[in-house]
């Protein structure tokens, strides 16, 4: 059995204190608890503080380019479906320049995860605001304030077809990696958004802001409006698995015998060639 | 006795010009002869004029021709647009209320049938037969066996049923009768050639047929013209074999899914025009930095921006070559004909593995859209070569806890494991990275990966980098006039080379280029020394001239014929330009 030294990467270069470090251990413990060897997995990853993760968990990891961590994971998992893939970043990548394949990850319902470490602000960046910070939000560097208000993630999720939704928070380490060992073994996409406080330029989401305001929902919502219904309640400010529907992935309703790995070197199938080159002849 | 026929049918878009034109095309092709087609259309669905252009001769041809014998005009724009094209004492069949003929005398005569064959039709059964009757026309003037029309027709609407293919073949009769009645002096019989072993493809689908033939079994992508019959052809294809298209949301998703499946081991590809590639670039960079193999089809478009969606350039040479940031390894392929298209997408699929580094294979709207006569595939003449790709066993050989996926090797190549094997644990990284793939920003490092990854493809040569002709009994190092295309000017270019041969004192070699990137310097070396250089380009700047400038010193002997109206060149076109380019 794998133990939290096999899943070890590179030396980490968050800040002390940073929200990632209990989710990064949570999606560990998850691995470990739930059986899995490290090279079962991969790990994709977009850009910035959180886009790390992959390299700072030893599974299989490709780093990939800002906002792009699902459309190479859905990839991955198409090319190779006993592989568990995790797609991993930050609100910036997943909300802002990713967000288009977001809403259709949503929809497509490959079988992977999707964990988002969202901390409400661009920290690799030097604490620019993001698509996540609140209306009204005024950065470090004192620019004026947020005159957008924030994406919603897990309505969107929801609302667009997503078979798994959940939030969590990485101060609540219990919830969080009940939540994630729930997502990974979900067939089907899910989505975890996990509220991350980022301690260095945040002032406003803080450990003690979401300790204050988070309600915690017991158990999924009988339907995806109920859901919705409650985020808008709650202000999103609650944690739990929202949503959950089991219903055929992606791969399952293409109906095909995927064989896409066997290929070798040699040469070219000559049967094959002839039986469609029968379509050309006139 | 003819020996090749220029035929072309011309309507409104929407009223079966394709269909029309695609029978009759393979009616020749049936007939031994050697058909090249050109098809003109418009970016909408209904109306607007379209034209479908064949080419058919004896020997192999690879141009659709710049006259036009016989007309088919099922709208009057059709005979308004095309007259200027018409050959010495072509033959027009036009729609019309009342059957006649006569004799138009003007720039060039041509007998002008005129008939109403869409009553005439309607008197046979359906309306719809109306462009049976046409071909019937047009069949007669060749005097082609009937027997041959007829297989066609009982392929084509035998599973509609025989009432189906009885009103066609009536209809088909009934053009033979009216070309007996109107035109008895215009029948000029067309022999049978002994062309066999012949597929008719365009070179979309010569593309798509060659990378599932190479082991592609992936393809995401998302529509645009003229590249999206690669991912509707691959789409019927791949899941007999275990494989699957996936058209997805944007241009982005679909370089990123391709990279992903090929990340995973898969041979995976995208294909996609211009605008979708300027989208990928920041991917493609990925796929160059992270050394994750990936084939992408570029089939240009007439540009820039939006541009002319439905018309031919080749201005997309200078993307395909420097497109992205920073700097990475890269092929880019550019097939001179159909031909060539299936054994280069297939190769395209070796080198990528072998070099881990993106392979674009251009095409343009000439080459991708239009279908023409191609040999049989050899099976023979390309083999799968996976490259460094290891196996279980072999990953675990190296005996790693952690695989370092970019080891410095003596060839710049590190051998690829593939996620998911037990003993090879690995990171790939968009990041500059040391071998292991973590995150580095040591110079010595950053030197040496930069090296690695620039070096490794920098003599990379494929099996026909160019491809070469010249003036009978000349040396083509001896010519005086080295004219240089690639991609689908291949035919025109051709074509002119024989007329200049017959006409011309001065000697005429032709180089058309196949592997753009890296330019295959040492092998072209001898080729541009001591003579005058012509590109023959589909762009305004002349691209592919600015590229040869770049290797070699012909600054002052070299010129550019270029056209960047939206259509192919035409032969007689080229002759002119090359004579006023020369003198």
């Amino acid at each position: 059995m794998a133990t939290m030294k096999d899943l070890r990467g590179d030396v980490s270069t968050w800040c002390p204190g940073c929200g990632h470090f209990s989710i990064m251990a949570g999606i560990q413990k998850a691995i470990i608890e739930l059986g899995y060897e490290p090279h079962e997995f991969a790990i994709i990853s977009g850009i910035g503080c959180s886009g790390k993760v992959s390299e700072y968990i030893r599974s299989n990891g490709f780093h990939t380019i800002h906002g792009r961590s699902l459309p190479v994971a859905q990839g991955v998992k198409i090319g190779n479906p006993e592989l568990k893939v995790i797609a991993s970043g930050g609100d910036g990548d997943g909300y802002g320049i990713g967000l288009g394949h977001f809403v259709h990850a949503s929809r497509r319902n490959i079988d992977m995860s999707y964990f988002v470490m969202d901390n409400s602000i661009y920290g690799l960046t030097k604490g620019q605001t993001s698509p996540r910070s609140e209306h009204g939000f005024t950065t470090k560097a004192g620019t004026s304030s947020n005159k957008e208000y924030p994406v919603d993630p897990v309505a969107t999720s929801i609302v667009n077809g997503a078979t798994f939704v959940a939030q969590a928070y990485s101060g609540n380490i219990k919830e969080l990696s009940t939540i994630l060992k729930r997502a990974i073994e979900h067939r089907g996409f899910s989505h975890v958004n996990i509220f991350s406080p980022c301690v260095t330029f945040n002032k406003v989401n803080t450990y003690d802001f979401y300790k204050e305001h988070l309600t915690i929902a017991e158990k999924p919502f009988a339907t995806r409006d109920e859901a919705v219904a409650a985020i808008r309640e709650n202000n999103g400010l609650i944690t739990g698995i929202l949503f959950e529907e089991l219903r055929d992935d992606f791969q399952a309703k293409l109906g095909i015998d995927f064989d896409m790995q066997s290929l070798e070197s040699g040469e070219m199938d000559e049967q094959l060639l002839s039986s469609i080159q029968a379509k050309f002849q006139v | 006795m003819r020996e090749a026929v220029e035929w072309m049918v011309g309507g409104q878009q929407g009223e079966g010009v394709d269909s029309t034109g695609e029978l009759f095309a393979k009616a020749l092709v049936k007939h031994g002869y050697s058909v090249s087609t050109y098809k003109q259309f418009m970016s909408r669905i209904k109306g607007g004029h379209s034209n479908f252009k064949l080419n058919a001769t004896k020997e192999r041809n690879y141009y659709p021709g710049d006259q036009v014998d016989i007309l088919l005009c099922l709208d009057n724009e059709s005979l308004l647009k095309n007259e200027p094209f018409l050959a010495e004492r072509a033959v027009v069949i036009q729609e019309g209320t009342e059957t006649s003929v006569l004799l138009h005398q003007g720039e060039s005569d041509y007998d002008l049938l005129t008939v109403p064959m869409k009553s005439l039709a309607k008197e046979l059964g359906n309306a719809m037969v109306q462009n049976m009757i046409a071909i019937g026309i047009s069949s007669a003037l060749l005097d082609l066996p009937k027997e041959l029309l007829h297989s066609f027709i009982r392929n084509v609407y035998g599973k509609k049923g025989d009432d189906i293919v009885r009103l066609n073949i009536d209809a088909l009769q009934k053009g033979y009768e009216l070309t007996d009645e109107y035109l008895p002096h215009r029948i000029s019989p067309l022999g049978a050639a002994e062309l066999t072993d012949q597929l008719f493809i365009s070179g979309n689908e010569a593309t798509g047929y060659g990378s599932l033939m190479a082991g592609c079994r992936f393809l995401s992508a998302y529509p645009i013209t003229p590249a999206s019959e690669i991912m509707e052809w691959l789409a019927k294809e791949l899941p007999a074999v275990g494989g699957t298209v996936m058209q997805v949301e944007d241009e982005i998703a679909g370089i990123c899914f391709a990279i992903g499946a090929n990340y995973s081991g898969v041979r995976a590809m995208t294909s996609t025009s211009g605008p979708g590639l300027s989208l990928k670039t920041e991917a493609l960079g990925m796929a160059g930095m992270s050394e994750v193999p990936i084939v992408i089809v570029n089939s240009q478009r007439g540009g820039p921006s939006t541009g002319l969606p439905t018309k031919h350039e080749q201005s997309d040479l200078q993307q395909m070559i420097y497109g992205t940031h920073g700097e990475i390894p890269r092929m880019v392929l550019y097939p001179a004909t159909i031909e060539d298209a299936f054994y280069l997408a297939a190769e395209s699929f070796n080198l990528a593995e072998k070099y881990q580094c993106p392979v674009i294979v251009a095409l343009d709207l000439g080459l991708s859209m239009n279908k023409m006569t191609v040999p049989s595939f050899d099976a023979k003449r390309v083999a799968i070569d996976r490259g460094k790709l290891l196996s279980d066993k072999e990953a675990a050989a190296f005996g790693e806890e952690f695989f370092s996926r970019y080891r410095l090797t003596e060839d710049g190549i590190s051998p690829r494991p593939k996620p998911g094997m037990e003993k090879a644990i690995h990171l790939t990284s968009s990041n500059e990275h040391s071998e292991d793939g973590y995150i580095t920003e040591d110079p010595e490092i950053r030197t040496k990966m930069m090296t690695k990854r620039l070096e490794k493809v920098r003599h990379a040569l494929i099996d026909e980098p160019f491809k070469l002709q010249s003036s009978d009994g000349i040396e083509p190092e001896y010519a005086d006039v080295l004219l240089v295309g690639t991609g689908s000017t291949y035919g025109a270019i051709a074509e002119a080379m024989k007329r200049l041969n017959s006409e011309n004192g001065e000697t005429h070699a032709h180089l058309h280029l196949q592997q753009l990137y890296p330019l295959p310097q040492d092998q072209l070396q001898p080729l541009f020394e001591n003579k005058r250089i012509i590109t023959i380009e589909n762009n305004y700047t002349g691209q592919l001239l600015n590229l040869l400038k770049q290797h070699f010193p012909i600054h002052d002997r070299s010129d550019a014929i270029l056209q960047f109206d939206g259509n192919p060149f035409f032969v007689e076109t080229l002759i002119t330009k090359m004579r006023k380019a020369v003198s």
